[in-house]
């Protein structure tokens, strides 16, 4: 065990933990906002993949180019997820906390057969994109192209989140909304429009997500599965609702991935990951961040 | 002396925030205790150290002979205190007498004689022609005494009313007091916090004001209103409310 | 008079269930196609498994989405122990659920102090964290699996190559089982106190209920016959891999048809499987063979219209109507 292959281990953790922060982004900003969680995060972020794939295939267009198309795209999806499915479930009359569960499983298993029916199970990936297999190296470490470039876009997004929430007229009433929904109707701000508009904001942060991941990971229908529970990990991690909560725990959950990878069988580098969730929420049942 | 509740030299803190600051107080047996103040006079706080859902920071609290103060709720209840929350908090998805039952079980081996406990505690409490109903179809007068009767039904030797009258109209209030004098009848010792005082002096037998976290008064109702500290006490809170 | 009501109505509850397992247990006099047999045996088993689910999630109130540890600790305690030790599945079975039911008061122990989500995700992560243990797992066949080995057909080693129908009547045996465990528990001081614990914690405490522990008795209750139902499931398949019991898959599909039939009642998990668990087999078949997915699609949408048209479950749906017709 050397320094330097811990380092290398530390940096590539750093790089995936940044992607991970921003899968999660669009999670816990809706979370924070209605107390909802979408069940559906993966296949949002599935469906991304399947639109970058699908820009690649059809105008050779790489997918750090088409990724604010499919954040665009996402961002409709997203906000008519809301007003045709999750409006509904809020407004239940019993099992409130189950009916979301189930109905956004729901839409998530729908969306998964889709993908079966329209790409079938095969696995795809993009076979020429400008940075698929580049490396860089920096002082001794490499830095594989496609986590760095994506990196840099979880750190450009996260920044302009920063400032649509800290500068806009849009941010203020998203704040306000989630600090007292029923309060802000008082003030004259629509509830309704806030929370779509929020559902249309996470789902565009989950466009980029998926369309960054596209250039390096393989693409099939059940691909949103395992980055859906490292988001709810993260999401918890971070403190239920708070995005840079999420930010934070994201990195946090890149390098224990790295972490246990080194000491165990990477096939067990999940494990690390689960055993932080387990051990921070058993000690700080509110997650790291989490003021709530 | 019998006191059935002791507490002594109670303390308790939020952060900063001095919630109580050394009360001490006896409850005697099959007394009527009001416990009064203005809003934010550390009421709630001492009530929910009584009933065990908070440990204090400092002092102890003593019950039939026994120091309950590292006891949890359920362990308290099984010993005799119960209570009734300020905002109802019922079981919603049951019926009327199962949320009795609920409480009967502290005391009973089987579904039947919980049921049979649960049954007489309606009657008692007037909701006997309630019992199927589910608890969310209940007005909220009838919610405030379902909240007393499942309390009653775990057969306690104190009961904690919490703000049991509030919201209730005068006449509501009225079958409330009385119901509160027949529990006593029964030989149950009462505390009763309650925030307007017109409601609790004729019922109880003595009151204890708190204020901004302490005792500042103790005595029959008869004195404890030409009590020139209480007056002071409740007459700020108006100011200060005409102030807001 | 009214005091004998509920006593009579939970009488009639036994005699209709005793009834129904009477009339399932004579369909194989007629159903003679073993692709239907074989689907019977399914529901009947999620029938017994939703059940299982109901006591934790529905009856206390602990949404779990990770049962899969359960069913696939019941499966290979059941077969790790028939192929290395000889112990014939019926012990087997019951040392799975008692194995699963420690396993759930050791996971329960930290969890149940969670709320919510974090309550839901923590199951999720501990039911991933079994599977991937299982994966690496060499002694217990890792990724391979294991295999039950031909022993010809016995009810004392639990093969039946011939015929559906012993594991047929068994799994009708759980399911009735798995009710009457129910029906039992739902008049007991253990049935109230869940109910208390899931509508509202703190008062339920004031009540005098020990929170914790009656979230470890359901727990303990409801993962043992999770598993027992592993452990049929892995003799019945006769063949098992960490991702063939282990997977989130099965998590939902046990809860599915309690939500489905209503949460929290008695009839529900039943009611649910046999609507439920028929139609997702038959769309596998006819539409879903080619890997199309239109069973997964037909699937979604079923537990999409469930959550949001009958938010109460169709028992749950049907009681709320004779209350106000009574009323």
């Amino acid at each position: 065990m050397t320094g330097e292959a811990i380092i290398q281990s530390l940096a590539s953790g750093l790089l995936m933990g940044l992607i991970y922060g921003l899968v999660a982004a669009g999670l816990a900003l809706i979370f924070g906002l209605m107390d909802v969680v979408n069940f559906a995060h993966g296949e949002f972020l599935m469906t991304s993949m399947y639109a970058a794939f699908g820009l690649y295939l059809a105008f050779a267009l790489d997918p750090l180019a088409s990724a604010p198309f499919v954040a665009a795209a996402m961002f409709v999806f997203g906000a008519v997820v809301y007003l045709g499915l999750v409006r509904f479930a809020m407004s239940a009359s019993a099992n409130a906390g189950m009916v979301q569960i189930f109905a956004t499983f729901g839409l998530a298993i729908v969306m998964r057969g889709l993908a079966q029916l329209l790409f079938t199970p095969d696995y795809r990936s993009i076979p020429h994109s400008w940075l698929g297999g580049k490396t860089l190296k920096v002082a001794g470490i490499f830095l594989p192209a496609p986590q760095l470039a994506g990196a840099l876009v979880s750190l450009a997004a996260f920044g302009a989140l920063w400032l649509v929430i800290n500068r806009t007229d849009f941010g203020r009433a998203l704040e306000a909304t989630r600090e007292d929904a029923g309060a802000v109707a008082l003030v004259g701000i629509d509830k309704k429009r806030i929370f779509a508009l929020g559902w249309g904001l996470g789902g565009a942060l989950v466009g980029l997500a998926g369309a960054v991941l596209a250039t390096f990971f393989y693409i099939y229908p059940d691909v949103g599965a395992s980055f859906a529970l490292i988001a709810y990990v993260t999401v918890a991690l971070g403190g239920f609702g708070s995005v840079f909560g999420a930010f934070a725990a994201g990195i946090l959950v890149g390098v224990v991935e790295a972490g246990t990878a080194f000491i165990l069988p990477a096939s067990l580098k999940y494990l690390g990951i689960y055993a932080l969730y387990l051990l921070v929420v058993v000690l700080r049942p509110r997650g790291l961040f989490g003021s709530l | 002396m019998s006191a059935l509740l002791e507490v002594r030299d109670l303390t308790q803190r939020f952060g900063g925030l001095v919630a109580n600051a050394d009360v001490s107080i006896d409850v005697r047996v099959g007394e009527i205790l009001g416990l009064i103040g203005p809003n934010g006079a550390g009421k709630s706080t001492l009530f929910n150290a009584i009933a065990g859902v908070r440990k204090p920071t400092e002092g102890r609290i003593g019950f039939a002979g026994r120091d309950v103060t590292d006891l949890a709720a359920p362990q308290r209840c099984a010993l005799g205190i119960a209570r009734t929350f300020q905002v109802v908090k019922s079981f919603e998805t049951m019926s009327v007498v199962e949320n009795v039952m609920v409480g009967a079980f502290a005391r009973a081996a089987s579904a039947r004689e919980a049921r049979e406990k649960a049954r007489a505690v309606l009657e008692f409490t007037g909701l006997g022609a309630r019992e199927n109903a589910m608890a969310q179809e209940l007005t909220p007068p009838e919610k405030r005494r379902l909240e007393v009767a499942r309390a009653l039904a775990t057969e306690p030797k104190l009961l904690l009313l919490d703000e049991a009258m509030t919201g209730l109209t005068p006449a509501e209030a009225r079958q409330g007091v009385e119901l509160v004098r027949a529990i006593r009848e029964r030989g149950v010792t009462i505390v009763m916090v309650e925030h307007v005082m017109e409601i609790v002096m004729p019922l109880v037998d003595r009151a204890i004001v708190l204020d901004l976290g302490r005792v500042i008064a103790e005595g029959a109702p008869a004195d404890i209103v030409r009590d020139e500290r209480v007056i002071t006490a409740y007459l700020g809170e108006r100011h200060r409310a005409r102030d807001a | 008079m009214a005091g004998a009501s509920p006593d009579i109505a939970r009488r009639n509850n036994l005699i209709l269930a005793i009834c129904v397992a009477a009339a399932v247990a004579c369909l194989p006099l007629v159903v003679k196609d073993v692709y239907i047999q074989n689907m019977l045996v399914l529901t009947l088993m999620y029938a017994a498994l939703s059940q299982s689910w109901n006591i934790l999630s529905g009856y206390c109130g602990q949404i779990s989405l990770g049962h899969a540890l359960y069913f696939g600790i019941g499966a290979y305690a059941t077969l790790l122990l028939f192929t290395k030790f000889g112990v014939l599945p019926w012990f087997g079975m019951v040392a799975g659920g008692a194995i699963a039911a420690v396993v759930a008061a050791a996971v329960g122990y930290p969890c149940f102090r969670l709320k919510g989500h974090y309550f839901v995700i923590a199951t999720i992560v501990i039911a991933e964290a079994g599977l991937l243990l299982m994966l690496n797992w060499d002694w217990a066949g890792a990724a391979m699996g294991i295999e039950v080995p031909v022993r010809g057909d016995s009810w004392a080693k639990f093969q039946f190559a011939r015929s559906k129908l012993p594991y047929f009547y068994f799994a009708l045996g759980l399911a009735l089982v798995a009710w009457i465990v129910t029906w039992k528990i739902e008049d007991s001081r253990w049935g109230y106190w869940w109910r208390a614990v899931k509508d509202n914690a703190e008062a339920a405490e004031s009540l005098g209920v020990v929170v914790f522990r009656s979230k470890m008795a359901a727990a303990a209750v409801s993962a043992f016959l999770t598993a027992v139902g592993g452990g049929f499931y892995a003799q019945f398949v006769s063949y098992i891999d960490p991702e063939s019991v282990m997977s989130f898959q099965f998590s939902l599909l046990m809860a599915l048809p309690a939500v489905l039939g209503g949460i929290g009642t008695l009839w529900g998990p039943a009611v649910g499987a046999a609507i439920l668990i028929p139609i997702t087999e038959v769309t596998r078949s006819y539409a879903g063979g080619t890997g199309k997915g239109f069973d997964l699609i037909v699937y979604g949408l079923l537990v999409m219209g469930i959550a949001l048209g009958r938010p109460e479950g169709i028992v749950g749906a049907f009681s709320a109507r004779k209350r106000a017709k009574a009323a």
